[in-house]
């Protein structure tokens, strides 16, 4: 037996080799590994400030995120504050949430050391919302489908050994931890409270928490996701095996296809951009800034430019998982294959029309018009879509196990955020619902109930591909339906509030909006809960599951012609490829008893669809 | 690796350009060189993108201050210094072509050769900008943004701006000893020519780099007829390298 025809999980001779064979490796499974583990640690983190910032709205005034000065009058209210205050160590009583932090405003001292503030509960909001947008933008969303998941796949799928660029690929894995070290460098020196967007001018200029680090890993970060793109885009090219054509690929591999080439195409913009904004806070260069005679809004049109764009690199993926989930656990031919394909290729291409309708209270009317217009394309092809996967699970026979239930979830939850999407794009009515909470519950019914569901869902159906263990189905279906309710609860009433006002980013409200945020903040414990279930299923499959077989759901594409957990090289012998992807009425499974799958009646298949 | 010469007959070392063997996880090696150059060509677009960010910065702020952008370009820069970095940039993209060719035909002393040449203009132009160019503007407080601190007034500055190709009119009145009146948004004309000039000889600095390394595996017979991936993909970049600059410099000093 060679080596490389052992488990790629499988431990090698000593613990030393073991870490070695991780740490060096050009193995993609391992590199997706180890994407998954870094996302999935930093969906956490993000997940934290989330929770604490939904805290601090359960009431108008504050909650957690206290002023200073609250604390000092509470303290000088004892005795024991009071001879504390006289002994002069109130830096240990200043904001409870971030201890010892103060603010460097960037006047100096006589003797030579910065001013400081002390932080107030309002700018400890401001920075929690910005590290959790940041965080689940950059470091958790944007790489969580591509990089791990995409990464353990997408070779597989298309019965290659590995991607086309093994080295580039670690070396990506490798930039994105450094870039996650500049943004935790950034968190250490106390953050930063410009919003993930850091609009001009406020971010050249405000000398709050350490910018430049925030935005340096933001640019550091975008060439591990080009570094990615580039690799997926070649591997697709050059690597399928023989006799696939682009019409035997997985939609999966269509989408991270159609990723990939935004990914290419747009991150480059992205990253000038953010390198102008070091330029402009290190050298001053003034492009960005009205004081010496440059423009704002330029940033706001590179910015959106590239993050538009990025919309699509975070929900595409998403749209990838479903079509597969929905075939694999509908045991039916998706509905609809070239439409779907195409969908992603047209959504890829629109995406770099529609920027500046993020704009609309900012940019000229007339061009407005013309992007409002073109944002309603968006529309057609995502429609397409959906309709193809609900078409797919017409008269299907359903298997109602866990990532069959998340694809359910994300038709349901994707689609009140796509409908949500034309009132935005309205001239008339986003001049209301522009900077509300409607645009916070739209967008998140998008990239939470889209993305993240499906990646949940995802996570679920090829866990036992890549650890070869299988996970709890009981407990990770009430774990999906708590998440699943929490989520709903918790945006739902955020469209409410967002008709009525209720802007976004602000660390209070007026008193009548207080039920509406207290049923947002339960919601968000039960977010909380669902997922910490979730996490301790997979430990538990993990350290005491059943083990897989290699096709446990009775798939039809590549990856369940390999062993659970797969070789090192993938597959014993390089795959013959004899069917399609998703031919689930004329073919029996891959290590599947035929009795357990008995292929449909051919007849009725012919009466049902006319054709096959 | 010890291996028989079939051409020849005789029991000899392989060099290594006729030893190589794809990765493992390629078929054979032209779908690797392909991908290879795929994967580069991707490369570029990223780089076209990124540059296109400062183009658009130039756009918009030349469509806000037309005839500041004019003067500021005439006073500030010296197109004669612009056209003999355009002239070595080009010739080194002709002399890099020339080193790929001499891969395929298996001649490594050319390989080496226009690999020199290459270097040698890259060294030029980088020498010129920063000697020529960059140093005398730091000197002068011709500088980005808030940093700008150039001021005409003072027979010093009057003197050394003399020697700078300006228009006939401005030169006279600097020659003159009579305060020549910028524009009021010179520093941002500056900011873009700083930062985009800056960013491609940043581009220029990395080519210098890979082109050394080039050389050193022409140097240990990595290219040769079948095998030359790298070089060509050297090549390419360096050709989007001149490219970028035959843009920058007409935008910038010609206008």
């Amino acid at each position: 037996m060679s080596h490389h025809d052992v488990p790629y999980l499988a431990p090698k001779d000593n613990i030393w080799q073991t870490i070695m064979s991780w740490v060096v490796t050009y193995d993609h499974k391992k590199i997706g590994v180890m994407y998954l583990c870094a996302v999935l640690l930093m969906f956490f983190l993000g997940g934290v400030f989330a929770l604490a910032l939904r805290m601090e709205l359960w009431e108008p005034h504050k909650t957690v995120m206290v002023d200073e000065a609250g604390e000092v009058v509470a303290i000088a209210g004892t005795p024991e504050g009071t001879a504390a205050l006289e002994a002069g160590a109130t830096t240990e009583e200043r904001g409870r949430f971030f201890p010892n932090i103060e603010l460097i405003t960037g006047e100096r001292n006589d003797d030579g050391s910065f001013k400081t503030e002390p932080i107030t509960g309002n700018n400890i909001y401001n920075r929690s919302f910005t590290l959790h947008g940041t965080i689940m933008v950059f470091l958790f969303i944007i790489p969580s489908v591509p990089a791990a998941l995409g990464n353990i796949f997408l070779p597989i799928m298309l019965g290659a050994k590995d991607v086309a660029f093994p080295r580039l690929n670690l070396a990506s894995w490798y930039v994105y931890i450094f870039g996650g070290i500049f943004a935790l460098w950034s968190l250490l020196q106390g953050g930063v409270e410009t919003g993930w967007t850091f609009y001009t001018p406020y971010s050249s200029t405000t000398n709050w928490g350490d910018v430049t680090a925030m935005v340096l890993a933001a640019f550091i970060l975008g060439f591990s996701s080009i570094f990615t793109g580039m690799n997926f885009i070649v591997t697709v090219h050059k690597l399928r095996v023989p006799g696939m054509g682009w019409f035997d690929m997985p939609l999966f591999v269509w989408a991270i296809y159609a990723t990939a080439i935004i990914q290419v195409l747009a991150t480059p913009v992205l990253g000038i951009t953010l390198l102008m904004i070091v330029f402009e806070r290190l050298f001053q260069i003034g492009i960005f800034d009205p004081a010496l005679g440059g423009d704002p809004v330029l940033y706001q049109h590179f910015f959106w430019f590239y993050s538009h764009p990025a919309v699509y690199i975070m929900i595409l993926p998403g749209f990838g998982i479903v079509s597969e989930l929905l075939s694999v656990h509908c045991r039916k031919k998706i509905f609809g294959y070239k439409a779907i394909a195409f969908s992603s290729i047209a959504i890829a291409a629109i995406s770099f029309l529609v920027w500046a309708h993020h704009m609309f209270t900012a940019a000229s009317p007339a061009a407005n018009v013309v992007f409002s217009a073109l944002t309603f394309l968006v529309a057609i092809p995502t429609a397409i879509k959906v309709f193809n996967w609900v078409s797919t699970m017409y008269k299907a026979s359903i298997v109602w196990n866990t990532p069959m239930l998340y694809s359910a979830f994300f038709l349901f939850c994707f689609t009140i955020g796509g409908l949500t999407g034309p009132p935005l794009a309205t001239l008339s009515t986003d001049i209301h619902l522009h900077d509300t909470y409607f645009v916070v519950a739209h967008f998140h019914y998008v990239m939470m109930g889209g993305t993240v569901l499906a990646f949940i869902g995802g996570m679920h159906h090829w866990w036992p591909k890549f650890t070869g263990k299988m996970y709890n189905e009981f407990w990770a279906s009430v774990a999906g339906w708590i998440v699943f309710v929490g989520f709903n609860v918790t945006f739902f009433i955020q469209f409410f509030m967002g008709t009525q006002g209720m802007p976004r980013r602000y660390a209070t409200y007026l008193e009548h909006f207080e039920l509406m945020h207290q049923i947002s903040t339960f919601g968000s414990w039960l977010l909380g809960i669902g997922f910490m279930i979730h996490l301790l299923v997979f430990v538990q499959s993990l350290v005491s599951g059943r083990k897989a077989g290699a096709n446990p759901w009775g798939g039809l594409t590549l990856e369940w012609y390999a062993e659970s957990p797969p070789l090192e090289h993938n597959f014993e012998h390089e795959p013959v490829l004899t069917h399609g992807p998703y031919d689930y009425d004329t073919v029996v499974p891959p290590h599947v008893d035929p009795e357990e799958y008995p292929l449909p009646d051919q007849d009725e298949v012919q009466r049902v669809h006319g054709t096959h | 690796m010890t291996a028989v010469d079939t051409q020849h007959g005789d029991k000899r070392e392989l060099l290594p350009y006729e030893a190589y063997v794809p990765g493992h996880h390629w078929r054979n090696a032209e779908d690797e060189a392909e991908g290879a150059k795929l994967g580069m060509w991707l490369f570029l677009s990223t780089e076209v993108l990124l540059f296109a960010g400062f183009f658009c910065a130039y756009a918009a702020f030349r469509l806000m201050y037309p005839e500041n952008w004019h003067s500021a370009s005439a006073y500030y820069l010296n197109w004669k210094i612009g056209a003999a970095n355009t002239v070595v940039l080009l010739l080194s993209s002709f002399t890099i072509v020339l080193a790929i060719r001499a891969a395929q035909q298996g001649r490594r002393g050319m390989i080496m050769i226009n690999l020199i040449i290459t270097q040698i203009c890259a060294l030029f132009f980088l020498v010129v900008k920063i000697g020529w160019e960059y140093i005398p503007k730091i000197e002068k407080g011709k500088l980005p943004g808030a940093w700008f601190s150039y001021s005409p007034h003072g027979g010093e500055h009057a003197a050394v701006e003399a020697g700078q190709t300006i228009m006939p009119a401005a030169a006279a009145v600097a020659e003159n000893g009579v305060a020549f009146v910028p524009g009021a948004h010179d520093h941002i004309f500056l900011s873009v020519y700083w930062i985009s000039t800056a960013t491609h000889g940043f581009h220029v600095f990395v080519g210098v780099l890979v082109i050394f390394w080039a050389m050193w595996k022409t140097a240990k017979f990595h290219y040769g007829p079948n095998h030359y991936t790298s070089l060509e993909n050297i090549g390419l970049y360096w050709h989007l390298v001149d490219v970028i600059w035959i843009f920058l410099f007409p935008l910038l000093y010609l206008v």
